[in-house]
């Protein structure tokens, strides 16, 4: 697959919640990744990771994830990022709406 | 069934009291994440994709009614409404929150249960055959010699940091249905002449080197099993590789060393370990042996039963399909099936544990059982019940009548919920099962183990599937691997991979002409995939799964 090199996004989980966060241009944290400041430059998206990895108080498992600009915003590049953005596919919810015949 | 003691209540108080302190110095500041991470992880507490996810051991996959109310309950306030059942009989809640988890654990003590080396180099759960105590073809109900085991390694402190994971495996019958050759320590009771002993397994695993146990003792006897079990560990654990993560399994340290090695090494440690119990491990289980002893079970005329079987088709379906042989021919170990077609396997909601809960207190002798192929057991059940309690699972959607077959899929969470998955394994389960039911083939198929796992670590048990599947990563896309042959019985084999992974869309068509191959290939209804397989080699059953395009790369 050809595609222009990956912008990135610093993501982690939140501590208290254990959702997924990611980290907004204010330096704040966002569980949308539309809200996510993407960096062109890796090397400047290092610093905000090192930044961000200080603030244990708030979040676990710092990391840069690989973004691109879609037709509708921002996609993970990875199929991993992107269940981690979007949740349990929807078929695998199924199960705990009651089920009762 | 086992009930806490009142030293087994104050251990859990004070080791829950600590981990709400430990819980609070994380929030507050005072401990930073990697200094909680064990701590948390003592306490089954994974950080996963999406969020936390607290693994809840149920020892020896035994319940009582309200100890699964009690997880019901848990999932209702403090999680998503739902419950992952798993092939290690633990239950995953996927959703709670880091500040709920110290009430979550006291509500578990509540009714007995704990988190406790659910994780971490321990020895982690013990689990045993899920028909244990009731099944007919069973010598004795090895679930007490499970319970001393898991007394003896809860906190024991010479092995609270082994090489690694450490799983035990306990069946009663000689048809193994407790996966024992796939376990650090298999234990299977056998009889010679008026006693029972145990064929000690050792090495067995799965992962990424998947391994058969070998047997390490054909017989021991049975006062001699905890000293003997705790040989094993300790060889391991002075000898079991700590610099390559991939290699401290004790099936590694089996290979490398070799059987007999190891056997002259427990063999010498034995007798020391032998002589420190000083019996006190045979007292302790003669306790918990009256505790076990089975349910009165009055005779019952099996009238209603006999009748409903001979004139509801929906319910001889049911009863062909998901009942067991009880020691009791009045009567029967009834499977319910949490694999209804396109549902997730081994989930189940609050409301659907409340009334197997319900269903157990009325026709089970208030006993559950948690399957490693992630179904519930009621296991007494006097047959002259069996309709009206199928009418009850009907009515709550849990009559599917599919145990054994294609569509009662083990599978792991994948990616869909794990952080360590390289792709799902929940959607191909519910495709392939809603495939099987489509085609209407799946009693005609007759006994088939499809088992899914979402990475090579395998807790879906995939090598030891008829058909196994193994979710890949290959470049960014979800791949999945096919292998044939596997057995998890006491003929235990690992499957062989068949060729080339699919891709998500290819495997579905693929495993239809695989499956309807084999319904041509076989030898009358008698004979099972895997007896088909066995006879024929692999060469039909790829041909089929490849279709043209393999025959292409054959030529
Ligand atoms: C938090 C999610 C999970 C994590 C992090 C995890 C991790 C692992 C790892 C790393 C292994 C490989 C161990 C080795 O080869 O040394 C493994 C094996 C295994 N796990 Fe899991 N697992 C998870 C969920 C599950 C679930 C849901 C089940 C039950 C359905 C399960 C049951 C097993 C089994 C049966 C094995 C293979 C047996 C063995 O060789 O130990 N695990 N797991
Ligand atoms: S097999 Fe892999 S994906 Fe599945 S639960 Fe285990 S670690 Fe996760």
């Amino acid at each position: 697959m050809t595609r222009r090199p990956a912008l990135k996004a610093v993501t982690a989980n939140h501590l208290r919640g254990g959702h997924v966060v990611w980290r907004t241009a204010s330096g704040g944290w966002s569980q949308r990744l539309a809200d996510a400041h993407l960096w062109e430059d890796e090397a400047a998206a290092q610093i905000e990771l090192i930044d961000a990895a200080r603030e244990t108080g708030e979040v676990v498992g710092v990391y840069l994830a690989d973004i691109a600009q879609g037709p509708h915003g921002p996609e993970p590049v990875h199929f991993r990022e992107r269940f981690r953005a979007e949740g349990p596919s929807p078929a695998a919810l199924r199960s705990y709406a009651p089920q009762v015949h | 069934m086992y009930t806490y003691s009142d030293t087994d209540h104050a251990y859990l108080a004070e080791r829950n009291r600590q981990f709400r302190q430990q819980v609070a110095r994380r929030l507050d500041g005072s401990l930073t994440e990697d200094e909680f991470k064990p701590f948390r992880l003592m306490n089954g507490l994974y950080l996963q994709l999406h969020a936390y996810m607290l693994r809840v051991a149920i020892p020896y996959g035994t319940l009582s009614s309200a100890q699964m109310r009690a997880l019901a309950d848990i999932a209702e306030r403090w999680d998503r409404g739902y419950g992952h059942f798993t092939t290690r009989q633990n239950i995953q809640f996927n959703w709670p929150k880091l500040e709920d988890v110290p009430d979550i654990l006291d509500a578990l003590a509540e009714v007995g249960l704990h988190a406790i080396q659910t994780s971490g180099n321990t020895i982690r759960n013990v689990t045993a055959d899920h028909f244990a105590g009731a099944a007919a073809d069973e010598l004795a109900d090895p679930r007490p010699v499970a319970e001393l085991i898991r007394q003896w390694s809860t906190d024991h402190p010479e092995f609270q940091f082994l090489p690694r994971k450490f799983k035990i495996a306990v069946t009663g019958s000689p048809n193994d249905r407790a996966v024992t050759r796939a376990h650090d320590i298999g234990l299977r009771m056998v009889a010679r002449g008026d006693e029972t002993g145990f064929e000690v397994i050792v090495g067995g695993g799965l992962g990424r080197t998947p391994m058969i146990g070998k047997v390490i003792r054909d017989f021991l006897p049975r006062a001699d099993l905890l000293p003997y079990v705790e040989a094993i560990v300790a060889v391991y654990n002075r000898l079991g590789r700590r610099d390559n993560k991939y290699k401290a399994r004790i099936k590694i340290t089996v290979h490398e060393h070799g059987i007999d090695t190891i056997r002259d090494l427990v063999e010498a440690e034995f007798p020391v370990r032998r002589a420190a119990f000083s019996g006190i491990d045979q007292q302790v289980l003669a306790g918990i042996e009256a505790q076990f002893a089975p349910p009165a079970l009055p005779a019952r005329d099996t009238g209603t039963y006999d009748a409903a079987y001979a004139t509801d088709p929906v319910f001889r379906s049911f009863a062909d399909t998901n009942l067991t042989a009880h020691r009791r021919a009045d009567h029967a170990i009834v499977t319910v099936s949490l694999k209804a077609h396109g549902a997730v396997p081994g989930d189940a909601s609050a409301a659907q544990m409340r009334v197997l809960a319900d269903l157990a207190a009325r026709y089970g002798h208030d006993e559950l059982r948690v399957s490693h192929e992630q179904n519930i057991v009621l296991p007494h059940v006097a047959r002259a019940d069996l309709p009206a309690l199928h009418r009850a699972l009907r009515a709550a959607g849990l009559a599917t009548a599919n145990v054994g077959l294609a569509s009662d899929i083990i599978a792991c969470p994948g990616m869909d919920y794990c952080a360590l998955a390289t792709a799902r394994s929940i959607p191909i389960a519910q495709e392939i099962a809603e495939r099987v039911e489509a085609l209407k083939i799946e009693h005609d198929l007759g006994a088939l183990k499809i088992k899914i796992s979402g990475c090579i670590n395998a807790c879906g048990h995939h090598h030891v599937g008829h058909i196994g599947i193994l979710g890949l990563d290959r470049a960014g896309v979800e791949t999945y691997q096919v292998t044939l042959g596997g057995d998890h019985t006491e003929t235990a084999a690992i499957g062989e991979r068949a060729g080339p992974g699919f891709s998500a869309e290819a495997l579905i068509p693929a495993l239809e002409r695989l499956l309807l191959a084999y319904l041509d290939l076989r030898h009358g209804r008698d004979e099972s995939f895997l007896a088909a397989y066995r006879r024929l080699g692999p060469a039909p059953f790829k041909a089929a799964l490849y279709g043209a395009e393999g025959q292409r790369d054959a030529a």
